[in-house]
């Protein structure tokens, strides 16, 4: 290692950027990360949001961390602890004829043969196809058309994981890859509730719908995390997701990285052609032989760099990165536990879904499509304070629940968009859990567009930017951008916005790392 | 009884032209059709004394070059006449005209955007990078990319060979574009909504997708790929109409000694202990050979004409998954002069082209919502043309033929078959649509036929009222149409090919299914190859 590239600023303490420093320490760089929040974690944060009430902020659930990660940096052992694993799900009917989940079978009235014939199967080759969809986290993607024999070599690597499926299943995952979740289901449900269901796990978070195609590899993406439980386990960290970035906070730290909060990076210097450091909003200026940003793309290069850094063609493709949220978040206060319809109260600890059937979930995303908010909404709910105390006071819970579809961009504007689309959430809540405006203590509904100011994600997409093929794997954020490096030298990406997305996964950090180290 | 070398069941511009290639090659070949006429969806017909309808398919110019020169098409009587441009109408009462000569079209997309005119050149040459590409693989035989076989792994190799010759922008470029919706694509060149309306209708004519579904770009290419006289992208009229396509294929095939047998559909092909020994008609007739080649869709093909214990369940279950789902309609109208559109008068000559009432991606998108919905779209898309005005055998002097192509439009409306109320209350939605562009427009009209997806369905057989013989989506496309192991027109019984639009590369008028299945029946014939292949155009 040449110490030309020796100290590193890495800009945004989210989870990912966190990996990426712990990583850099580990390897002997001297790392300093500039947070401009006052707590560390970016989106993967516990914060207050009503007196003595803690909730996971951002992401709500983990279900993508990968295992290595975990292993390598002994996150266990710097204090990451979970209140529950491998939790199930419950897809709520307003009338109390609910579906449980449980790992790969699910239960309930309104199910017949091929219903469960097929959750068996579903699950098979979801999982064995997510699986190869996971093994390209962990590497650094290839560019096309080259002659290079590393990327010759990657490519034929994912074409063998591909082949390694077997004949038949080689040709359906090729068949089904490209293709929307709503004609997967067709083809091994009958079920509307069950359907409507596992619909939702393709959709969260995404600007799609069942019908979208596309929608089968956003679920593919759900299921493909290393996370050492089985494609899409879920989880709660002791704490809140903020458990994970504590750790990966205190991992840092114990590999000598230096962790600087309420430090808002202005703009990148550059010394020529070359990042040379960053300027704080308070005019301090840090230099570093290489600068790393776990910041959004648009952000980076529009906001901090500067589009006159870089090459038209590059900027131009940057410009179309799509990258608007589409999904809110719901915070509850309750005094105690809300009674939903039909639904034993020891099953309020697992993830409880409002998406009665696949055609629902299709009208409540029509809305988006033309500025609106859906008038019925889609849920993903948890009650995290059933498994963990620590969130709220002795008897009363915190609600977290990712709503969808809202639109970043309001054709009315969220001023006054907000109230009213509160109320509509509140009220498609009230049908499955009728006493939960009694319960509810206090509310707290971020919009994307509180989600962009709060964690200052440009458009307020959790994943940084549109999870989808073409914006995937060598195409993620960008050509000429993918494989972490970017046009400009000395700066890189690390966060949500690279490879391989969003969700708290901490691959892209880890990458970003590798990629660094590698020079 | 005479025993045919093959047999070609369905006399549409695909089975012609399997069926032309075969006689070519010296078989001895019959073709059965249903119907009284041949054509398929590539038909003329009469339906009002003294007017020829082009009452399905009614534009050309996806038919393969290649296929037109080496059955020599010209002399058994084709002609192909460009029309000009095209007027996709606001509802404001402008209009984005398209014309011929490609500064005139850049002059008026000005009008709307400057921004956008400079964009249009970047959109036409990367459009035009990508028809360059896949126009290599229209005439190719698909590989399975699971298969060890030399000739499957050298058409694989063959592939990436094309595929990295693009360079790595490109590359990339290519990949974006296979997956992206049209609206997302568009967005990223242009500004104006009219424009980008203009655009998108042909990236969703004929399949069940809204212009924001992932994966409409592709689709568009399909609508691009094509040419008139070597001219990229062009369209244009079979002089007499479409039914002059099927026409001058059936000319070619009975010249080298072809047998036509109309008006009776295959009850079923006949399947003799694992291989196929001819074909049972509805009349009570049997024609024998030991190939028999299907022309009709993949679903029909396998549901409808043969036995079901003479294939496997595995394979029964992926026929009934195949998508293929109606989502047009049509209206074939004769009218008694020419409608006024206001909105053209600064420009008369538009009137011959293309015209599209639609102006938003919005209004586009809430179209396909309604299909969703099981009802057809309350504000359509529409895409209108007057053969006449090009082409006089279509209607009497001084009265014209409209062909009126219609979206959204569900196969069963709210999951009931259609009736003939709601056939004519569809009509008359469109009716009204295209009378608020031209008022007085209704007092013109002498006889209209209205056509659903299950007056397409009825008539030409296209399951479901497809006009493509199946979505063009990723999970039926090259490899994977119609399905996965089945790509290379051979059936699953012996003896048994597929030369339908159900089939690589897929629907529109192109003549390659039909041209590629005769390829490899001559292969496993063992005769000499009479089909041309890969790309043989400048």
């Amino acid at each position: 290692m040449n110490n030309q590239n020796n100290s590193v600023i890495v800009i945004g303490g989210g989870h990912n950027g966190l990996v990426c420093a712990a990583y850099l320490a580990k390897a002997g760089k001297k790392v300093t990360v500039l947070e401009a929040a006052k707590q560390l974690g970016g989106a993967s944060i516990t914060r207050e949001f009503a007196p003595d009430f803690r909730v996971s902020a951002g992401a709500h659930l983990s279900y993508l961390l990968d295992a290595e990660i975990r292993k390598e940096l002994g996150l266990d052992g710097h204090g990451l602890s979970m209140a529950a694993e491998k939790i199930d799900s419950v897809a709520l009917d307003p009338k109390g004829k609910h579906l449980y989940f449980e790992g790969d079978s699910v239960s309930g009235e309104g199910l017949n043969e091929r219903d469960l014939r097929g959750m068996k199967e579903y699950r098979r080759f979801m999982a064995k196809f997510a699986g190869v969809i996971g093994k390209l986290h962990n590497r650094i993607p290839p560019r096309m058309g080259t002659q290079d024999k590393s990327d010759l070599f990657s490519l034929a690597k994912t074409a063998l994981d591909i082949r390694l499926l077997g004949r038949d299943d080689m040709r359906e995952f090729l068949r089904i890859a490209g293709i929307n979740i709503y004609d997967v289901l067709q083809e091994n449900f009958d079920n509307e509730l069950l359907k409507g269901a596992l619909s939702l796990d393709a959709v969260l978070g995404t600007k799609s719908a069942p019908r979208s195609n596309n929608s089968v590899f956003t679920a593919l993406h759900r299921f493909s995390g290393n996370n050492g439980h089985g494609a899409g386990a879920l989880s709660l960290p002791k704490g809140g997701m903020g458990a994970i970035c504590d750790a990966l906070a205190a991992a840092a730290k114990a590999a000598g990285a230096d962790l600087r909060t309420n430090s808002p990076v202005k703009r990148i210097l550059m010394d020529f052609d070359r990042a040379s450091g960053v300027e704080l909003e308070n005019g301090e200026q840090l230099q570093a032989d290489i600068v790393v940003s776990n910041a959004d793309p648009k952000t980076t290069f529009l906001d901090l760099l500067g589009a006159r850094h870089i090459e038209a063609g590059f900027a131009l493709r940057l410009k179309h990165l799509r990258s608007k949220g589409n999904t809110a978040k719901l915070h509850l206060a309750l005094s105690d536990l809300p009674n939903f319809t039909g639904l034993d109260a020891s099953k309020l600890g697992q993830r409880l879904l409002i998406a009665p059937s696949p055609h629902y979930v299709e009208l409540a995303f029509n809305h988006i499509k033309y500025g609106e908010f859906s008038t019925e909404p889609v849920f993903e709910i948890t009650i995290p304070s059933v498994h963990d105390s620590s969130l709220a006071p002795p008897g009363q819970h915190v609600l977290s629940a990712v709503v969808q579809y809202a639109p970043r961009d309001l054709k009315t504007g969220w001023k006054g968009g907000k109230a009213a689309f509160t109320e509509v959430v509140m009220n498609t809540l009230e049908q499955y859990a009728p006493d939960i405006r009694s319960k509810a203590v206090m509310a707290e509904l971020l919009t994307p567009e509180d989600i962009e100011q709060e964690f200052r994600i440009k458009g307020g997409h959790w994943h940084h930017a549109e999870l989808a093929m073409d914006q995937f794997y060598m195409l993620r954020p960008v050509p000429f951008a993918s494989q972490y490096h970017t046009p400009v030298n000395g700066l890189y990406l690390c966060g949500a916005g690279s490879h391989p997305g969003g969700g708290v996964m901490g691959s892209a950090g880890r990458n970003a790392a590798r990629a660094i180290i590698g020079k | 009884m005479k025993k045919y070398d093959a047999i070609v069941v369905g006399a549409g511009h695909n089975g012609l032209t399997n069926a032309a290639y075969l006689a070519k090659a010296g078989l001895s070949v019959l073709v059965v059709e249903k119907n009284p006429w041949i054509g398929g969806a590539s038909v003329s017909r009469e339906l009002h004394k003294g007017w020829m309808y082009s009452n399905c398919s009614y534009v050309c110019s996806l038919l393969r070059p290649e296929v037109f020169r080496s059955l020599n098409l010209q002399k058994y009587g084709l002609q192909i006449v460009p029309y000009g441009g095209s007027a996709t109408f606001g509802q404001n009462g402008d209009i984005l005209g398209s014309y011929v000569d490609a500064d005139m079209s850049r002059r008026e997309i000005a009008r709307h955007s400057e921004r956008d005119a400079d964009a249009s050149v970047r959109f036409d040459r990367d459009i035009m990078r990508q028809c360059r590409f896949i126009r290599k693989f229209l005439l190719r035989t698909a590989p399975d990319p699971t298969s060890f076989k030399p000739r499957d792994i050298r058409e694989m190799l063959y592939l990436s060979k094309e595929f990295n010759k693009l360079g790595e922008d490109v590359i990339y470029d290519l990949m974006r574009f296979y997956t992206m919706s049209i609206s997302d694509y568009l967005d990223e060149y242009f500004e104006n909504p009219l424009l980008k309306a203009a655009y998108a209708g042909s990236a969703i004519i004929g399949s069940a997708l809204g212009p924001m579904s992932p994966g409409t770009a592709y689709v568009l290419l399909h609508h691009a790929m094509g040419e008139v006289d070597g001219n990229m992208g062009a369209w244009g009229f079979a002089r007499g109409g479409m039914g002059a396509v099927a026409k001058a294929m059936a000319g070619c095939f009975a010249d080298h000694g072809g047998e036509t047998v109309c008006g009776s559909g295959v009850e079923q092909i006949i399947v003799k202990n694992g291989k196929v020994t001819g074909v049972a008609l509805e009349n009570g007739d049997e024609h024998y050979s030991d190939v028999v080649v299907s022309n009709m869709t993949f679903p029909r093909t396998f549901l409808e004409c043969m036995d079901e214990k003479d294939l496997s369940p595995s394979f029964l279950k992926k026929v009934k998954h195949f998508k293929i789902r109606g989502s047009s309609g049509k209206l074939n109208i004769a009218l008694d002069g020419l409608p006024d559109f206001p909105a053209l008068r600064n420009n008369p000559e538009l009137i011959k082209g293309d015209m599209h009432l639609i102006d938003s991606m919005g209004r586009l998108e809430r179209a396909f919502d309604d299909w969703k919905n099981g009802i057809w779209s309350q504000d359509p898309y529409i895409d209108m043309l007057i053969p006449s005005l090009t082409d006089p055998t279509m209607a009497p002097p001084g009265k014209h033929f409209m062909s009126v192509f219609v979206q959204y439009v569900p196969p069963k409306v709210k999951g009931k078959e259609w009736t003939d109320e709601q056939r004519d209350q569809f009509g008359q939605t469109v009716i009204n649509q295209i009378e608020d562009y031209s008022p007085g427009f209704k007092k013109l009209i002498l006889h209209a036929e209205v056509r659903t997806p299950r007056e397409l369905e009825n008539e030409v057989g296209l399951t479901e009222g497809n006009i493509f013989q199946g979505e063009l989506t990723m999970d039926q496309l090259m490899f994977n149409r119609p399905i996965p192991g089945f790509a290379q027109y051979r059936g699953p019984v012996k003896g048994l090919y597929m030369c339908g639009s159900s089939n690589h590369p897929g629907g529109g008028v192109m003549a390659a299914p039909g041209a590629n299945a005769a390829r490899e029946i001559l292969g496993d014939l063992r005769r000499t190859n009479t089909v041309p292949e890969g790309w043989l155009d400048d």
